[in-house]
């Protein structure tokens, strides 16, 4: 009984930073906002480029903890799944880019990485929390949204979801 | 050595790896965590609009946000300022600057609102740091979640 109750309460602890979205998301379902950047190689990026592949757009920022430990995982997915059609995007909500393109080296990320700012962020609701990843489905469309410390779990079986589903 | 001991081993010798790959990720530059924040030193989001509406300007907080610029430029709290981030020595040099012309006793408020409190990695260094410059009267906003739901979803007051 008492193991039972210790994990539960370590159940309750794990998961007390997840913020499911409750509100209906104007977003959802909708034609994703679409943009033009430039990544920190100087690439640029216009996510209507992407149409036909599943995108996992992440804010995120260096000193995030939550979002430091999503990053593994955004990698590992990005490897594994991008040949079936996956492109991972992080939007960097750091003040600068030197930290960021440190942090992106040191940890050998994968994917395209923006630096982000205000009008992007409104674009998209709003950013005024971290992590937030929205899965954005082969059509373009915003299929879904997760805030806070998310169940990487669920977002990899929606991935796969995604990537099941043909395009039109 | 009997089984089950090597089982016992393995397992946290496989475990202590496992934790030291994710650290390399998950290690934040040295940050305090926000529980570090004395109770008696945080303030309620409910309680600070009275505070902000005061007519008494020498009695209104200053109020300070200590997270990301682009949070701040997308919404703040009414009359606040930007110094940060304070999970970096950037961002502390830049609250020691805002702060440079208070007296010591002013009633300062911070808050950050990047994550969820027990992940913010700002409020606790800028706390500590105000601190340890002699400030007295200093507290935290405590936001359960993040900034946008537990201030702006709310109605409080708010500008960009």
């Amino acid at each position: 009984m008492r193991g039972f109750l210790i994990c539960c309460g370590l159940v309750v602890v794990l998961t007390a930073g997840a913020v499911p979205a409750q509100a209906p998301d104007p977003l959802l379902h909708k034609p994703t906002p679409e943009f033009v950047r430039t990544d920190l190689e100087d690439h640029p990026i216009d996510l209507a480029d992407y149409r036909g592949k599943v995108v996992l757009l992440t804010f995120w920022a260096t000193w995030c903890a939550p979002c430091r430990i999503e990053m593994p995982h955004f990698i590992r997915w990005q490897n594994q799944y991008g040949p079936q059609g996956l492109q991972i995007i992080g939007v960097s909500m750091d003040d600068d880019a030197a930290p960021v393109a440190a942090f992106t080296r040191k940890h050998r990320v994968n994917y395209p990485i923006l630096i982000g700012d205000a009008p992007l962020a409104e674009l998209y609701g709003g950013v005024l929390g971290l992590p937030v990843t929205f899965l954005i489905d082969r059509n373009g469309n915003i299929a879904a949204r997760y805030k806070g410390e998310t169940g990487l779990g669920a977002m990899e079986r929606k991935i796969q979801s995604l990537l099941r589903a043909p395009g039109q | 050595m009997k089984h089950s001991v090597r089982i016992v081993l393995f397992s946290t010798l496989s475990v202590t790896l496992a934790s030291a790959a994710q650290g390399q990720f998950s290690a934040a530059p040295a940050p305090l965590s926000a529980t570090t924040v004395p109770a008696a030193q945080l303030i309620q989001a409910n309680d600070l609009p009275p505070l902000l509406a005061q007519n008494d300007s020498a009695k209104v907080p200053f109020v300070i946000q200590v997270g990301s610029r682009v949070f701040f430029e997308q919404a703040h709290i009414r009359g606040s300022v930007y110094a940060g981030p304070t999970s970096q020595p950037a961002g502390l040099a830049l609250l020691e600057k805002a702060v440079s012309g208070l007296a010591k006793e002013r009633f300062i408020i911070l808050y950050c609102g990047c994550c969820p409190w027990n992940r913010c990695p700002n409020v606790g260094p800028a706390f500590k740091h105000l601190h340890d410059l002699g400030y007295t009267n200093v507290k935290v906003l405590y936001m359960a979640n993040n900034f946008g739901d537990d201030w702006v979803a709310k109605g409080y007051p708010t500008e960009k």
